[in-house]
């Protein structure tokens, strides 16, 4: 017996269906704050020193967090090789837009405070603020886009194909359903940032971060209501065949209906609506959280919400991952889009090893780093921090 | 040639990766060179070393930051303008890219922020590890990523599968320990260290020439130099390697490199210079060394090295011998399960050669159509540029080797001659500052360009690699990146200077408190009581 038979492949397969939610929601749950942070800086601080003191909030660990963006690329591309190759050259345009974003995003941290000019600064925080509000927008597009379904189609050598016109597809990813998501996506994170800001800054900055993040907070429940209400009645969904969930990972072997509702899936698995709960439950407390001025507990509250609704998507749409509009049958599944068993095994291996490792060496850095940042330890600090 | 969507494809590529290693060989090798000065300061305890951890790790942040941001092109680019690589070859190429997230990037880009924000908040111990690890977290980063690129050069440990139409891995062990990817690690990595030793020296001999910093710029010099000098013939000696590993893995790519059109009795003499002219295949006015290609190549005196029109002629072969494998391959993926025993076996005889039958994708819809003709051209696609690879290799080897001269000169002066560098010198010094990174961008034009016409060395074809977008998307993005990066370009040099002008921040109470503490140890034989960590500044 091979060593990688241990774990079944349609087992290994949920598991790093379930992985590639973990990347996702560890991304939005770190770097998401730091993207907030960034949407926010130009209402929450007006001054050079509250500015300063907003960027040190999360001038040490960006640069961490940023690494779940770029895990969750590695790990798509490790374990869903088609997924990776269908989104990220269907959603060309617009990726493009985002990595622009975070490559301008970390260059912005590192070298806005190195001059004293004033301009020089300016134009850098418009930078931190453009490279916070516009990936945190687009991934929700994205997200959006995913479950109305994509246009693309794969030929008979899986090769995948988007016809029509570059502007056209870039300004069709702009659609009603889709920038809701937006807005939803966008308004968590700016209520995510408010918390940590409400954590780690004081007086002014952080009493302005929790008025704004208290309305942000409002906007993304009633969104995320609103979201749920379109997929009812206004959203196609998507319904699987037959399926052998150990089969060969070729997208074009399953059979792919369009129709329905996404939403029969909590007829058919209840228990799922629990995602959706600790969704609005997290974004209701940490609201509350914001208004009354608790610090840690809301930010606890704030991830809890944005946990639900990343895996209410997830579990929604299982087991689709990106439906094609254009033809069904090549839409990408976990059972038909997966790596190898071998590939997936030894990467679960890989995983079990380091990621535990990550998270405590994370949560050391995090403990080191406690407290606020204060007026006063950014202008007695002026060379060594941001 | 006409620039259709590959070539734009791949200029974006070539543009990005090229960009992104401006800054890559700096982070490797000053995480080290920070790394051992932060080391000597807690071993010491005198301040001077803390004043150079922290200067250098300044300059060291400023280039970190924008390896890290353009990095992140790299980790995307695959998916957006190579998606049937993605597709072809993500099974086996996507592992070590996840697993450099997973074991090192997460490493380095949470603790280098602790490097920066840390000084009061850690001890002098915590903070010197905290440094190891970011320098360790950079250089394992190295290790998957060519891990990853080594594979590409000679695909080991996969094979094709034709209900998924694309490469497995059968064998995970033989992709981690592909000999081309050892070789090209150790040598990528003491690269890096040339060029953080040569940009410490010749900074360093800026301040000497400017009467200014002397302390500073006297002690970097001998840290720099030495651990420079290790570096230099470190590269050498594993890009050697890398030769000795292409005579058998990358046949074509060799005797590209050494425009050798005919294959040589052996031993084969190395042409040292010469103007080879592709039309022709022949290499005009060439200066040869006798016997030293194949010593260098096979390691024998007996062993022949093939030269490029045998291996044209052994790629026509291939191809034909892919085609019948790409025949089976499309009875299979018709009749699925159904598909009779023999067509999977006659499959599995030829696989190996299907990359081949691929190459004619160019030429006609379905290969097996292709003309005699076509097979030939097909073939003779497969020698990649021979002047620009003759050309590139050989100013890298020059350059290579004059690093070595150059760290030796120093770390003699450093080591011998108290510290004496003539004045000639330090202008030497600061003038080849630019060296290493030519040398390095050269070397990886030599590794990729000569791996044409394949992305992965005789599985899959560049033409065919390239995502399905429209010139137009492709134009924007080249532009963006284009104007983008230069921008940032320019702001990350003028921030150098204006660091490089600046120069350490000398907290003078403390050297002083030092001072007074270091004499009156020398002048009285007690032990002056443990000196509490040094205050933050």
């Amino acid at each position: 017996m091979i060593l990688f038979e241990l774990i079944e492949y349609d087992i290994l397969r949920v598991i790093w269906w379930a992985l590639l939610g973990v990347l996702l929601i560890g991304f939005a749950l770190t770097d998401g704050f730091d993207m907030g942070v960034g949407a926010l800086l130009p209402f929450v601080a007006r001054t050079d020193v509250e500015r300063r003191v907003a960027i040190n909030t999360v001038g040490p660990v960006w640069e961490g967090n940023q690494v779940w963006f770029i895990l969750g690329g590695g790990a798509i591309f490790a374990a869903w090789p088609p997924l990776y190759a269908v989104s990220f050259s269907g959603f060309y345009l617009a990726m493009f837009v985002v990595l622009a974003a975070f490559i301008v995003r970390p260059v912005a941290f590192k070298y806005r405070s190195k001059r004293e000019d004033a301009t020089w600064r300016t134009r850098w925080d418009w930078a931190l603020f453009a490279g916070g509000a516009v990936p945190a927008l687009l991934f929700g597009v994205a997200v959006g886009n995913v479950l109305l379904g994509v246009p693309f189609y794969l030929t008979e050598d899986l090769m995948p194909m988007y016809p029509g016109n570059f502007a056209i597809k870039f300004v069709g990813l702009l659609r009603p359903f889709a920038l809701l998501a937006g807005v939803v996506s966008l308004s968590m994170l700016l209520m995510h940032g408010a918390a940590w800001l409400s954590l780690k800054a004081e007086g002014i900055v952080a009493e302005r971060a929790r008025a704004i993040g208290v309305k942000a907070g409002m906007v993304a429940a009633a969104g995320y209501a609103l979201a749920g209400l379109w997929l009812a009645v206004g959203v196609d969904g998507f319904a699987l065949g037959e399926v052998a969930a150990n089969g060969p990972s070729n997208p074009l072997y399953s059979d792919v209906t369009r129709g329905g509702s996404w939403l029969s899936a909590y007829a058919a698995r209840p228990w799922i609506a629990v995602a959706p709960i600790l969704g609005f439950v997290g974004i209701a407390l940490a609201v509350m959280g914001l208004k009354a001025g608790r610090e840690v507990s809301t930010l606890l509250w704030s991830k809890m919400g944005i946990l639900g609704i990343i895996s209410s998507v997830g579990l929604t749409m299982f087991p689709f991952i990106l439906p094609s509009t254009l033809d069904p049958n090549s839409s990408l599944t976990v059972w038909d889009a997966s790596s190898s068993h071998q590939t997936l095994f030894i990467m679960l291996i890989c995983t079990a090893i380091f990621m535990p490792l990550i998270l405590m060496y994370t949560a050391w850095v995090y403990k080191v780093l406690w407290g606020k940042v204060t007026e006063e330890q950014v202008t007695d600090n002026a060379d060594t921090v941001y | 040639m006409e620039i259709g969507l590959v070539e734009l494809s791949r200029m974006q590529f070539a543009l990005t990766a090229m960009y992104h290693f401006l800054f890559v060989p700096l982070t490797l090798g000053l995480s080290i060179l920070v790394a051992i000065m932060e080391t000597v300061y807690v071993m010491t305890n005198r301040p001077i070393w803390r004043q150079m951890t922290k200067f250098w790790g300044t300059l060291f942040g400023i280039n970190f930051v924008l390896g890290v941001a353009t990095g992140i092109t790299m980790e995307f680019q695959f998916g957006m303008n190579w998606s049937y690589y993605s597709h072809y070859v993500g099974d086996i190429f996507g592992a070590p890219l996840a697993i450099e997230g997973l074991m090192a990037f997460f490493l380095e880009a949470t603790f280098v922020g602790l490097f920066f924000f840390g000084w009061d908040k850690l001890s002098k111990v915590q903070h010197m590890v905290v440094a190891w690890l970011v320098a360790i977290g950079s250089n394992f980063s190295a290790l998957w990523i060519l891990i990853a690129n080594g594979w590409m050069q000679n695909p080991v440990g996969a094979e094709f599968n034709p209900d998924t139409m694309r490469m497995e891995m059968t064998s995970f062990f033989d992709v981690l320990f592909n000999e081309v990817a050892q070789a090209k690690f150790v040598h990528t990595v003491s690269a890096g260290y040339v060029t953080a030793s040569v940009f410490v020296l010749g900074v360093s001999a800026l301040y000497l020439i400017q009467n200014k910093h002397k302390d500073l710029a006297r002690r970097s010099i001998a840290v720099a130099s030495a651990f420079g000098l290790a570096a230099a013939l470190s590269v050498v000696v594993l890009g050697d390697e890398s030769g000795y590993s292409a005579s058998h893995t990358q046949k074509m790519k060799l005797a590209a490199i050494e425009a050798m059109w005919e294959t040589h009795d052996a031993p084969a003499p190395f042409t040292a210079i010469g103007f080879p002219d592709q039309e022709a295949r022949e290499t005009h006015y060439a200066v040869e060394i006798p016997w030293a290609m194949g010593l260098i190549g096979t390691r024998s005196l007996t062993q022949e090295i093939p030269g490029i029109n045998d291996l044209v002629a052994e790629s026509e072969v291939k191809i034909r011998d892919g085609l019948i494998a790409y025949d089976a391959l499309m009875t299979i993926r018709e009749q699925r399960e159904a598909t009779p025993s023999e067509v999977r076996e006659t499959f599995e005889a030829h696989s190996d050669n299907l990359g081949y039958a691929l190459l004619l994708k160019q030429y006609v819809d379905d290969p097996r159509d292709a003309t005699d003709a076509q097979i030939k051209m097909a073939a003779d696609d497969t020698v990649p540029g021979v002047a620009p690879l003759f050309w590139a290799f050989r100013i890298m080897v020059a350059l290579g080797f004059s690093f070595i001269a150059v760290m030796a000169y120093f770390f003699y002066r450093a080591s011998f001659r108290q510290m004496q560098f003539p004045r000639w010198s330090l202008y030497a010094a600061v003038a080849i500052i630019p060296t290493p990174w030519i040398a390095a961008e050269l070397g990886w034009f030599v590794a990729e360009f000569g791996r044409q016409p394949w992305t992965v060395d005789g599985v899959l074809p560049t033409a065919l690699s390239a995502s399905h977008l429209s010139i137009a998307d492709l134009l924007i993005t080249l532009a963006g990146f284009l104007i983008f990066y230069s921008v940032l370009f320019v702001i990350e040099v003028s921030l150098m200077v204006k660091y490089i002008r600046k120069g350490p921040f000398q907290d003078v109470e403390e050297t002083d408190a030092w001072q007074e503490r270091h004499e009156s140890r020398l002048r009285s034989e007690t032990p002056a009581p443990t000196l509490a960590a040094t205050p933050a500044e």
